[in-house]
């Protein structure tokens, strides 16, 4: 079978668009597909040899086997690279017009004007759009698409491409490495704040795509940035992969943000490597919401490797029929006066699962350091499960840590006194979903809270009745 | 609203609580029921509002001539019922604002306002509303309530607020979560006043109101009548201390499931000073 089938579904962005596509790779994975990709993109010796090299380790490495159930992806019958257009574009207008289209519907040109001080729009391997307003461009702020940051950047990019996830972290941040294409390449200027977001968006249209996008963000000392992802697919009977790696690196006294709403279909695979290097005085958070996908592996982290920086990890899932959400995150204190948090919300319904998995670390020596952990599940009915893995390896005896965490129903009594106001069953039911989850739903932009409470009502009325 | 309470039988867990209530309420009308503890009164709220955990074992609860009995209770509120509860329940991260604008939006298009029937309305309607964003954030297609009327509805909410002495940020605060005893019991006469119900039933609303709290919710409810002369109140109630403020029509006794006496005012008094023990047989 080569493509799979559309499966009609309530999903919204679950339509396909045909393919006239510039290139298509052959189906599969070894060497020479590789060094296509590579070549392809006119690529220094450097990345080809580093691509090689990843691919060699991705060779080597066994399929974790300690998460989510990821035996039935099948490496051979992936695409690893498709080239949409022939270039990227710097106007909707001049995209073909069913990629156009699918930017329209999922509403990326409405939210540019509205709030983004940039926007790139990947579509399957490549960025096909790219926006970003000459403000930000003036005060030496670089926002590109990876392959472009590569080519006119070059050696800021060798310094830092693999240093915080290398190839050999894991099988995904091998195969991403190896086969990579697109992302988002970020650097913001020492003290300069980019006061609204920036955001890249992520669609695979291609039926048994694999989209391995790569993202590396620099905030120079005491800068400022806010950037933000969002991911859909259509619904195919046959399986998609998406393996990304977003490597940060927060310098002294600066800040990042890093917002996620993935809304993946359901038949996407979403095994992604996320790390922040954190310097002294610097703040990383990570808001990290997964509504979508099959299966979700993916624990944003933050190395607080200087005196008195600070990461938080904010996670939301989402987990209907179908669906294992496997989110947390991962902290690991490595400086004195370090703190941070983890604030993980699930729920699960119609069959669905969440797991948190959660580690934080502090080592001999990094003294007074805080960190607060809290996880809580909400579970909606007998067919749906929730489990927790926290760890915590603490060798140094002068910290604060505490970890919260605890499993619900919905409350009986909650929706009795809500439905006693007038409130229909679902409509008290996601009311309660939406409270329950609202700790991380305040911190995303007011656009996608809008957009996350619509999700959950929707799934809601599945779940329900 | 009127009211027909019907040889009402009832109970829980197998056990029957209410044996056989007969009740009339008719519009405009004032009652307070008082009773022992354990005598089934707040049972009796409950089972009018629909509660779940309660099964009806027998006879009729109708309004205004239609039986409710079979209605969840999100459809008798619908029809205009509204339980103030002697225990309001926390619901974490649900502004007080978002719940009764939502509330709001389900009883007011099928009770006041007719002309939008509410099977009409686009789904994605009340889900702008799932967490307090300002209207002018929510996309057009998601709000056919226009801004202009939810702009007017906070203020009214303010209005009645401030009449109840609760701070503007009040409405900002999730349901019940933090409240001291007496907020909870404000912010169930502040429903009240937004929904503009024509049955209230009021569970124990005088527990746990210090002096000046009963002051202010007595006060709140008598503007309520005033200004709803066809809606009918339930007082639930162990002391007859609201009463020096609110004036009933009937006062009736619930012993062990039962209504065992009715009357007017003086009834309340003579509780007041001997107790029930004239009609507790053990």
């Amino acid at each position: 079978m080569a493509n799979g089938v559309v499966v009609p579904n309530e999903y919204q962005y679950g339509f396909s668009k045909p393919e006239n596509y510039v290139f298509k790779s052959r189906k599969g994975l070894d060497r020479s597909v590789v060094e296509q990709i590579s070549s392809m993109k006119s690529e220094s010796e450097w990345m080809r040899g580093f691509r090689l090299r990843a691919l060699e380790i991705f060779f080597g490495k066994k399929m974790p086997v300690w998460g989510a159930d990821l035996s039935t992806i099948n490496f051979d019958d992936i695409y690893y690279y498709i080239k949409p257009t022939d270039s990227q574009k710097k106007s909707w207008s001049d995209l073909p017009k069913e990629i156009k289209d699918t930017y329209d519907a999922i509403g990326i040109p409405e939210a540019e004007k509205k709030f983004l001080a940039g926007v790139t729009a990947q579509y399957e391997s490549e960025s096909v759009y790219h926006s970003f307003q000459k403000q930000w461009e003036d005060k030496g702020v670089i926002f590109l698409d990876m392959d472009s940051g590569l080519r006119q950047y070059p050696d800021l990019v060798k310094q830092y491409f693999g240093r915080a996830i290398p190839p050999a972290d894991n099988k995904f941040a091998s195969l991403n490495s190896a086969v990579w294409s697109g992302g988002s390449f970020v650097y913001v200027p020492p003290g300069v704040s980019v006061d609204i977001p920036l955001q890249a968006y992520f669609r695979i249209n291609a039926a048994n795509m694999g989209q391995f996008e790569r993202t590396l963000i620099i905030v120079d000392e005491g800068a400022y940035v806010h950037y933000v992802e969002g991911c859909t697919a259509p619904v195919y009977t046959t399986d998609s992969l998406h393996a990304a790696v977003v490597e940060i690196f927060v310098k002294k006294g600066a800040r990042c943000r890093y917002t996620t709403i993935q809304n993946w279909s359901a038949n996407v695979y979403n095994l992604v490597t996320k790390r922040a290097f954190v310097e002294e005085e610097g703040t990383m958070e990570w808001v990290d919401g997964n509504i979508g996908s099959k299966i979700t592996m993916k624990y944003p982290s933050c190395y607080l490797v200087g005196r008195g920086a600070r990461g938080e990890v904010l996670s939301l899932a989402l987990a209907g029929s179908g669906q294992h959400q496997d989110a947390g995150g991962k902290l690991m204190f490595l400086a004195p006066d370090t703190s941070g948090e983890i604030i993980s919300k699930s729920v699960s319904h119609s069959g669905g699962q969440t797991s948190y998995r959660g580690l934080v670390k502090v080592i001999k020596n990094a003294e007074r350091v805080k960190c607060n952990v809290r996880c809580d599940a909400l579970i909606l009915d007998e067919l749906s499960r929730s489990d927790t893995y926290p760890t915590m390896q603490v060798a140094e005896d002068n910290v604060r840590i505490g970890h919260e965490a605890s499993v619900s129903r919905i409350d009986a009594e909650q929706l009795f006194y809500l439905m006693s106001r007038g409130l229909s069953e679902i409509e008290a039911t996601s009311l309660i979903v939406n409270g329950f989850i609202e700790p991380i739903v305040k911190e995303l932009p007011l656009e996608y809270a809008v957009e996350l409470n619509r999700l959950i009502q929707l799934n809601m009325e599945g779940a329900v009745g | 609203m009127k009211l027909i309470i019907k040889n009402l039988k009832a109970g829980t867990g197998g056990q029957e609580i209410l044996k056989g209530v007969n009740l009339q309420i008719r519009p405009g009308e004032i009652h307070v029921l008082m009773g022992p503890n354990g005598s089934g009164k707040s049972t009796l709220a409950q089972v009018i509002a629909g509660h779940p955990s309660y099964k009806v074992d027998g006879g009729q609860l109708t309004v205004d001539g239609k039986d409710i009995g079979k209605l969840t209770p999100d459809k008798r509120a619908r029809v205009g019922i509204f339980l103030g509860f002697q225990h309001p329940v926390e619901v974490p991260g649900v502004s007080v604002f978002n719940m009764l604008r939502r509330a709001k939006q389900a009883i007011g298009s099928s009770t006041t306002s007719r002309v939008l029937p509410r099977k009409a309305l686009p789904p994605s309607q009340s889900v702008s509303g799932l967490t307090e964003i300002p209207s002018s954030a929510v996309p057009p297609s998601a709000s056919p309530a226009k801004g202009h009327n939810l702009s007017r509805f906070r203020q009214e909410l303010l209005e009645y607020a401030s009449s109840l002495k609760l701070g503007e940020d009040f409405l900002r605060r999730s349901l019940n979560e933090g409240f001291s005893g007496g907020e909870k019991k404000r912010n169930e006469i502040l429903q009240m006043m937004a929904l503009a119900p024509k049955l209230v039933i009021l569970d124990e609303i005088d527990s746990g109101l210090d002096i000046d709290g009963l002051k202010v919710v007595a006060s709140a409810i008598e503007q309520f009548i005033a200004h709803s002369p066809q809606s009918s109140v339930i007082l639930i109630t162990h002391y007859a201390r609201i009463l020096k403020y609110l004036k009933p029509d009937f006062v009736h006794v619930m012993v062990d499931g039962k209504i065992v006496k009715s009357g007017k005012m003086n009834l309340a008094k003579k509780i007041e000073e001997r107790g029930y023990n004239a009609w507790q047989t053990v």
